[in-house]
């Protein structure tokens, strides 16, 4: 059975189109995140099926049953919000049991509850404090015990890590992808930083000006991504691309390709992290350093090619200074396509 | 002239300023409290006394004179029952307002504080005779709606403004977590606007408190508030000052204790959302 599915799912307001005909089979128990660049509906999309947008036109599923006019609590949905929207006037307690008070869940079974998730999510001593009195991590842990305690059938987390410092950011990303593991349940999951969506989902959605650009796995969005934009996307830093029509460079990529119909070739693309520094000799561009980021572990060169045209590379190699000459090739060839409608030719 | 001593001068002139104004303000009522302490002969006396042997004779002849525990408890009863009124319609109407707005409803709440621009008295004569066809010339009940109906405006608009800066996740997350409107308003939306609510009410039972027009024109025994109380002793016989005064801070001295009392959650009311 299919946790959410999605059918012609579109979004207006006010005359302007904010999701064009949103089509997604999410399974049951699937790990799902919606990525995309600021105002690219992904929130939206994701409000729609919480019940907290209606939708202009279409179908939302859940388990199979269909949920345009059914209200959000009746939805079977929980939703972490990015500013975690407890209920500042109730202590841990309240805040979790909430919904099972307006059910009217015997007390007894609300006790049981509240102290099973507190305990799955180790607050069992924060029970009786304000929000105001947590901190940003333990906030969002109430947020997250205030979802799991309703049983729901689909998770849906918006931002939920982006208020969070970066160390209990990585932390708390741990103990989601835990916690669904240990839930089994259906989480969508939206986010703007990829290293979340890489990391975590087991499916992630690309989305661009309200569009699903690509639908699959993190392997194949960054290895075979469908288009332009999802590749430029997915990695970082930012896979590097070369228009044919200005660049003898470019045009000798494309003749070193296997690729059979090269004619419709309008871009190249290719990541930092597939080229390599090299000697002369074996080099296909030549170009000069412009910046130098050092990262640790790796560099990362911004190449300056002579004709306006930028390169980024990623090496473990750090000994070039900015204004070196850079000898670079692609050994492996590890190049992507596109035609001028920004299609992968694949 | 250094940067700092500048700023300093700038600083000490402002105080200055701000003091100035607050005499100006309170000055009257100031001299009101002082009259009330002097004679007849003394309160007319040119230049004006400041150093006189006080005396409490004005405050025992307005008690001989007149009912002050019966103008103050309809005092009472009509602004507080006002503002009871107030709330009850208010707060339903502003939380729509706020939380399921439509095209008109900006219109619609223009136009409602449109109507705090009419004058008072250009309505004076319809509601005059209302009140008398219904039979309710002199009696609290008129008071408590006129009062209701005058402040509802600006009631509903700055119940709108504390409902407007509550944050919109959690009253979605109430709403995923099953709660329908009613339980939205009294478990999330009450309880978290509850300092903005009540500094509206005291605002309402001030205002109530020192209304005049409409206590004078339509009550004249039964129903007279303070403020009535006090425009009596204006009266065709002449001025008499000392007794006016003392009626005066009789009048105002309960509300003033009151305002005194609340005055933290006041400023904090009036100030909610000014600051992030």
């Amino acid at each position: 059975m299919l946790g959410v599915e999605l059918k012609n799912v579109v979004k207006a307001y006010e005359g302007t189109t904010i999701i064009q005909g949103a089509n997604l089979q999410i399974k049951k128990g699937e790990f799902v995140v919606f990525v995309g660049p600021s105002g690219c509906g992904k929130s939206t999309l994701m409000r729609t099926i919480a019940g907290l947008e209606e939708i202009t036109s279409g179908d939302i599923s859940i388990h199979g049953e269909v949920i345009n006019d059914t209200p959000p609590s009746k939805r079977g949905v929980a939703m972490v919000f990015q500013s975690y929207a407890l209920y500042p006037h109730m202590n841990v307690y309240d805040n979790m049991s909430f919904s099972l008070k307006l059910q009217k869940v015997p007390k007894a079974q609300i006790e049981e509850r509240v102290q099973k998730a507190a305990k799955s999510l180790q607050m069992t001593n924060l029970l009786d404090r304000l929000p105001k009195n947590l901190s940003g991590g333990q906030r969002q842990r109430v947020a997250i015990g205030r979802a799991i305690i309703r049983e729901p059938k689909v998770f849906l987390f918006d931002e939920p890590l982006s208020n969070l410092d970066a160390n209990l950011r990585s932390n708390t990303r741990i103990e989601i992808a835990k916690l669904h593991k240990r839930l089994e349940a259906t989480m969508l999951y939206v986010t703007h930083d990829q290293v979340e969506a890489m990391t975590l989902a087991d499916r992630i959605v690309v989305l661009n000006k309200g569009v699903i650009q690509q639908f699959g796995t993190p392997d194949e969005l960054y290895n075979t991504p469908d288009n332009l934009f999802v590749a430029g996307f997915i990695g970082s830093p930012k896979m590097n691309f070369i228009e044919i029509d200005n660049s003898q460079e470019a045009k000798h990529i494309v003749a070193k390709s296997d690729l059979e119909n090269k004619g419709s070739v309008k871009t190249v693309g290719v990541r930092p992290e597939h080229i390599d520094l090299c000697e002369k000799e074996e080099a296909d561009f030549t170009g000069t350093v412009d910046l130098v980021e050092h990262l640790g572990e790796y560099v990362i060169y911004y190449v300056s090619l002579g004709n306006e045209q930028l390169i980024t590379v990623k090496s473990i190699k750090d000994h070039l200074k900015v204004g070196d000459e850079i000898f670079i090739n692609s050994a492996d060839k590890r190049f992507y396509y596109f035609d001028n409608q920004e299609k992968a030719i694949k | 002239m250094t940067y700092k001593t500048k700023n300093k001068i700038i600083h000490r002139l402002l105080v200055t300023l701000a003091w100035i104004v607050a005499i100006i303000f309170f000055f009257p009522i100031f001299w009101m409290v002082l009259t009330s302490f002097k004679t007849e002969l003394q309160a007319i006396a040119v230049p004006p006394m400041f150093i006189f042997e006080g005396t409490l004779e004005n405050y025992s002849l307005v008690n001989e004179r007149s009912d002050y525990w019966h103008h103050a408890i309809n005092s009472i009863i009509t602004s507080f029952g006002a503002t009871l009124l107030s709330l009850i319609i208010a707060v339903p109407a502003a939380y729509s307002f706020a939380f399921s707005p439509t095209k008109n409803t900006k219109d619609v709440m223009l136009w409602m504080l449109s109507t705090k621009m009419l004058p008072a008295v250009g309505v004076l004569l319809p509601i005059y005779l209302i009140a008398q066809q219904f039979g309710l010339l002199d009696t609290k009940t008129v008071l408590i709606v006129i009062f209701t109906l005058m402040n509802l405006p600006i009631i509903i608009w700055m119940l709108f403004s504390y409902f407007k800066d509550l944050p919109k996740d959690i009253l979605e997350a109430a709403s995923l977590d099953g709660a329908s409107y009613l339980q939205e308003l009294r478990h999330v939306v009450l309880p978290l606007s509850w300092g903005g609510i009540t500094s509206t009410g005291l605002l309402s039972i001030i205002l109530c408190w020192n209304e005049a027009f409409w206590s004078i024109n339509l009550t004249s025994a039964d129903a007279a508030t303070l403020t009535s109380l006090v425009a009596s002793y204006s009266s065709p016989e002449g001025l008499f000052w000392a007794k006016l005064s003392a009626i005066s801070t009789l009048a105002c001295a309960p509300i003033v204790v009151f305002g005194w009392f609340c005055q933290k959650q006041l400023v904090q009311g009036l100030t909610f959302g000014a600051v992030k």
